[in-house]
C-alpha cells in the first residue's frame, strides 16, 4: 500500500503546482524587482520584494476611475438582479400560479442564454437607443446576466425556509409583506449574500460588452478592458502589468476565500461560468 | 449544475399545500405583478436583441444603415453569403475541432483529477482542492494576461523552462507569431480554466457513490479501471452527461480569451465563429453577416442546449 501512496501523492503534488503556478507566477513577478524579472535566470522564490509595480499599477492614468467604474457597474447590476430576483423567487416558491412551470422553465433557458451571440444586435440598440458609452447600459446587462442564476439559487433558499414560519406570523396580524421582510427575510440574508457576492464576480470579469459597447469615452472604461490593453499602458513593463492584473483578481479571490465551502459544493457553476 | 445543487440542498417543500395568499383566495394578480420585472427585463434584453439579430441577418445593414437607419430586407443574400464562402466553412471546421480537443481533454483530465482527490488523504485533498479553487477563481481577464507572460519569447518562464529541459530551439521562440502554437496555448489556457469546475462537480459525484459496492466488487477482484468502468461511470452517468454538456457549450462559445489573446489570427488560425461573427460586424462593418454568424452559432448551440436541458429535467424530475 505504502509506494501507492507515494505515488498519489507526488501526482497531487503535481496537479497542485500545474494548477497554482499561473497564479504563483504572476503574484511573484508582481512583487519582484524589475532587474529580477528581466534575469537571465527566473527565480522561483520570493528573494527581493518591491512595491513599486503596485504603485505603478494604482497610479497609472486612470485606474481608480476605472476601478470605480466596475466597482459601479458590477454592484448596480447585482442589487438590481436581487430586488428583481427577490420578487419572482417568491411568487415562484410560495404562490401557486398558472404558468409557473413554464415561467421556471424560462428561466432555466435564460441562463444559459449564449450572450457571445448578441454582442452585434446590443451594439445595434445601444447606438439606436443613445446607451452607446454609458455605463448604465452595461448595468442593465450585467444585470440580466445575474438575474436567472439567482432567481433559481434564492428559490431554492426559499424552498427551504418553511412557509408555516410566515403563516404563523400572519396568524399574528402580520400582512403578506411584513411576514415576509421580518421573518423570511433575515433566513435569506445569508443565501442573498453568498448569491449576490457570485454575481458580482460575474459582472466584475466581463469584458466583450464593456468591450464593445465603450467606445469613444474611454473614462467610463472598466477594469478588464483597461487590463486587455495593459500594453498600450505599461509597454513592456511586466512588473506592473501582474500587479494590475492581481490587482484585478483580488475582490475576486477574497469573495472565493469567504465563499469557499460553497465553492467547492458547486453552487457556484452557472454564475462564475459561461 | 448551480441549480442541481441547490434544488437537492433544499428539502422538499409539499408542493400540494395551499400557499397562505391562496387560503384567502386573494385576487390571482399578485404572482404575475411580482414576476413582471423579470419578464420585462428578459423581453427587452434578451428576447428583442435575439429577434434583432435574427432581423439584421435578413437586412443589408452596413455602416450606413448603423447611422442612417432604414435598413432594407434583402431575404437570404446574407446566409448565401457566408455558406458560398470557403472561409466560413474553414471557420466552422476550426471550431468544431477547437471545442472538440478542448472538451475531450477538459473531460478526461477532470475525471481523473476527480478520482485522484477521492484517492488522496485528508490534507492532499485539502491541498488540490484549493489549488483548484485557486486557478478557478482568477478572472478570464487575468489569466489571459498571465498567460502572455508566461510565454512571452525572451523572459517568459515556459522558455527558459523549455531550454533548460534541453530543447534549445525556444530560446527566445515567439509563441504568438506562429497560429499553431497561439491556438495550444489558448486550448492549454481554457483547460486549465475549465477543469477545476469539472473536478470539483465530478469528485462531489463521486462522493454520493456508496462505498460499499466498491468493496463487493473489489472482493470480487476487480481492480480500479474495471470499477469505474462498471460502477462509477454508469452510476454517474447523468452528471457527466451534464458537465460535458456544459462544456461543449461554453468551450464552443468562448470569446473573450480568443480575442483577448490574438483576436482570431496570426492568420486566421485561432478564429472560430464567435470571434468570426464579432471581427466582420467590428472591423468590416458587416453587422448583416455577422448576424447571420451569430445565428448559426445560436442554432448549432441550440442542439446541444437541447441535449442539456433533456437531460437536466430527467435528473431533476419535478421541477
Amino acid at each position: 500500500m505504502k509506494p501507492k501512496r507515494i505515488v498519489l501523492n507526488l501526482i497531487a503534488l503535481g496537479v497542485f503546482a500545474f494548477a497554482v503556478f499561473p497564479v504563483y507566477w504572476m503574484i511573484l513577478t508582481a512583487f519582484k524587482p524589475t532587474k529580477d524579472i528581466q534575469a537571465e535566470t527566473p527565480s522561483f522564490f520570493p528573494t527581493n520584494i518591491t512595491f513599486s509595480h503596485f504603485s505603478t499599477a494604482i497610479h497609472a492614468d486612470g485606474f481608480w476611475l476605472f476601478w470605480r467604474n466596475s466597482a459601479f457597474v458590477a454592484i448596480s447590476g447585482v442589487l438590481l438582479a436581487l430586488i428583481v430576483a427577490c420578487l419572482a423567487a417568491y411568487s415562484v416558491a410560495r404562490l401557486k400560479w398558472k404558468g409557473r412551470q413554464a415561467f421556471i422553465v424560462m428561466v432555466f433557458v435564460a441562463q444559459m442564454t449564449p450572450w457571445e451571440a448578441l454582442l452585434i444586435p446590443m451594439y445595434v440598440i445601444s447606438r439606436d437607443t443613445d446607451m452607446l458609452d454609458k455605463l448604465p447600459m452595461l448595468t442593465l446587462i450585467y444585470f440580466m446576466m445575474t438575474l436567472p442564476f439567482t432567481i433559481v439559487t434564492l428559490r431554492g433558499f426559499l424552498n427551504a425556509i418553511p412557509p408555516d414560519l410566515e403563516e404563523a406570523a400572519q396568524v399574528d396580524g402580520c400582512n403578506q409583506f411584513q411576514a415576509f421582510r421580518r421573518i423570511v427575510f433575515p433566513l435569506l440574508a445569508p443565501g442573498l449574500l453568498s448569491t449576490s457576492l457570485f454575481g458580482f464576480i460575474t459582472a466584475w470579469n466581463e469584458f466583450a460588452f464593456a468591450n464593445l459597447l465603450i467606445i469613444k469615452e474611454q473614462n467610463q472604461r472598466t477594469l478588464p478592458v483597461w487590463l486587455s490593453s495593459f500594453s498600450n499602458t505599461f509597454g513592456t513593463d511586466w512588473g506592473a502589468t501582474m500587479a494590475a492584473a492581481t490587482l484585478f483578481m483580488l475582490p475576486v479571490l477574497l469573495i472565493f476565500l469567504v465563499l469557499q465551502g460553497r465553492v467547492t459544493s458547486g453552487v457556484a457553476a452557472g454564475a462564475v461560468k459561461g | 449544475m448551480a441549480l442541481a445543487q441547490a434544488e437537492r440542498t433544499a428539502p422538499a417543500t409539499p408542493a400540494e399545500k395551499p400557499s397562505a395568499g391562496a387560503r384567502r383566495g386573494r385576487p390571482r394578480v399578485l404572482p404575475y405583478l411580482l414576476i413582471a420585472p423579470t419578464i420585462l427585463g428578459m423581453a427587452y434584453l434578451l428576447l428583442y436583441p435575439l429577434i434583432r439579430n435574427l432581423i439584421i441577418s435578413f437586412q443589408k445593414f452596413g455602416i450606413a444603415q448603423l447611422i442612417r437607419g432604414g435598413a432594407d430586407f434583402v431575404g437570404i443574400d446574407n446566409y448565401q453569403a457566408i455558406f458560398t464562402d470557403n472561409k466560413f466553412w474553414a471557420v466552422v471546421g476550426r471550431t468544431f475541432a477547437f471545442t472538440a480537443i478542448n472538451v475531450v481533454l477538459i473531460m478526461v483530465l477532470a475525471t481523473l483529477v476527480a478520482l485522484l482527490i477521492d484517492a488522496l488523504g485528508k490534507w492532499m485533498r485539502f491541498l488540490v482542492m484549493g489549488g483548484l479553487v485557486l486557478a478557478w477563481a482568477i478572472p478570464v481577464l487575468a489569466a489571459t494576461t498571465v498567460f502572455q507572460w508566461l510565454f512571452q519569447s525572451q523572459l517568459g518562464v515556459v522558455n527558459w523552462v523549455l531550454v533548460q529541459l534541453g530543447f534549445t530551439q525556444f530560446e527566445g521562440y515567439a509563441w504568438f507569431a506562429d497560429g499553431t502554437s497561439t491556438f495550444a496555448i489558448i486550448v492549454i489556457m481554457i483547460v486549465w480554466q475549465s477543469v477545476p469546475f469539472a473536478a470539483l462537480t465530478l469528485y462531489a459525484a463521486i462522493t454520493t457513490v456508496p462505498k460499499e459496492i466498491y468493496e463487493s466488487a473489489s472482493m470480487d477482484g476487480a481492480g480500479p479501471i474495471r470499477m469505474f468502468g462498471l460502477i462509477t461511470f454508469p452510476i454517474l452517468r447523468p452528471m457527466f452527461g451534464l458537465i460535458l454538456c456544459l462544456e461543449v457549450i461554453w468551450v464552443f462559445k468562448s470569446f473573450v480569451q480568443i480575442w483577448v489573446i490574438s483576436q482570431g489570427g496570426p492568420g486566421d488560425a485561432t478564429l472560430t465563429l464567435p470571434v468570426y461573427a464579432y471581427q466582420i460586424a467590428q472591423s468590416l462593418n458587416r453587422y448583416d453577416l455577422g448576424a447571420a454568424i451569430s445565428m448559426v452559432t445560436v442554432l448549432l448551440l441550440t442542439v446541444v442546449l437541447l441535449a442539456y436541458f433533456r437531460q437536466l429535467f430527467k435528473e431533476e424530475g419535478e421541477l
